[in-house]
């Protein structure tokens, strides 16, 4: 069945966003055009459901809901996963920010001290 | 075990600063800081975003205090006092320290000069090769298997995977970076000396578990939070 193709790749496609997750340009552009398409094809299927149900036959589904069910599932690991690995990226940012004006802080108290002093 | 220093050693230990990360420690980081001051040069507390007064007793107690203004990880602040006690060129060695208490200061001094006699880069604390005082079996058993982990994943032949007491001489604790900022770190530094062919000892030390201790540790299942977290970090390293 192609479906069971489909939903492996997919699986496998968000293992490897998970581990070698780099955010580049080509990332981009993917998640770009992914969401313009998603965007098109949810009009497409609301303006003639039929289609819906006719893409699952094609792929081996019995029922364009679960067609429908089976992409959500597989678009909600990817976002999840991509919001994760931009979550950790800021968090770096955050914490050597933090570390800075911290380390910045200590060494002016040292030089008001040593004024008074 | 009793050391004998030599002029020398002290001139080292002169030359030698703590790094405590502390977070809410305010009812015994006095103590800490001070039993630390009598034998070394310098003291860097880095406040973890404490929301007791730890900044201000660590700072009368003889330390140099640097605050996070927000709760960053004890690996983060762990590099944070690396980067403010290397900012003084005449520091040899960066000792890490816990701020709970359970670490003593006479294994500290006995570790730097350690390193100092043997020449090595790194000098790791093992509470096997030492005492381990009031540790639940439970706990031993947790912390046997994590040394088990260890040895299997970086290859290096220790004794002790989660001990804070750690000498890093000035070389090394320059190239020291903590990409995990929580609680992994530990094990992260272990796999750094593996990857970066550092020089290394492992030293008895003793360490007290205290009711204190024991409140503010870790809990047990964190052991899996690190395991992932040491996972990820390895496959992606490789990429």
């Amino acid at each position: 069945m192609i479906i069971k193709l489909l939903l492996v790749a997919g699986l496998a496609a968000a293992a490897f966003l998970l581990l070698r997750g780099k955010r580049t340009a080509l990332g981009l552009l993917m998640r770009r055009s992914l969401t313009l398409g998603a965007i098109l094809l949810g009009i497409l299927g609301v303006l003639f459901p039929g289609l819906v149900t006719r893409a699952a036959n094609a792929v081996g589904v019995g029922r364009g809901t679960d067609l429908v069910v089976y992409a959500l599932c597989v678009t909600f690991l990817f976002v999840t996963i991509a919001q994760n690995l931009r979550l950790a990226e800021l968090r770096d940012r955050t914490v050597e920010l933090a570390r800075k004006q911290a380390l910045l802080e200590a060494e002016l108290h040292e030089r008001e001290h040593q004024g008074s002093a | 075990m009793t050391t004998t220093y030599t002029k020398e050693h002290c001139t080292v230990l002169e030359r030698a600063c703590v790094v405590i990360p502390m977070y809410d420690e305010a009812s015994v980081i006095s103590d800490v800081v001070r039993a630390a001051r009598e034998r070394f040069g310098r003291v860097v507390c880095v406040d973890d975003g404490s929301r007791d007064e730890s900044a201000t007793l660590a700072r009368a107690a003889g330390a140099e205090v640097v605050r996070h203004p927000v709760n960053l990880g004890q690996g983060a602040s762990l590099e944070t006092g690396l980067r403010r006690a290397l900012r003084d060129p005449l520091t040899r060695y960066v000792v890490t320290f816990d701020a709970d208490g359970q670490h003593s200061v006479e294994d500290a001094a006995a570790m730097v000069a350690a390193a100092n006699d043997l020449g090595v880069q790194v000098v790791l604390g093992s509470r096997f090769l030492g005492g381990i005082e009031g540790a639940s079996g439970h706990r031993k058993a947790l912390l046997k298997m994590a040394v088990r982990f260890t040895r299997a994943t970086t290859g290096l032949k220790v004794t002790d995977a989660h001990n804070g007491l750690r000498v890093f001489r000035r070389d090394a604790a320059e190239k020291l970076r903590f990409r995990l900022h929580g609680m992994s770190h530990a094990s992260e530094v272990l796999s750094v000396i593996a990857r970066q062919q550092w020089s290394y000892v492992e030293h008895p030390t003793t360490v007290t578990y205290t009711e204190y201790s024991k409140a503010k540790g870790q809990r047990g299942y964190n052991a899996f939070n690190i395991v992932f977290d040491l996972a990820l970090n390895r496959v992606r390293a490789a990429s």
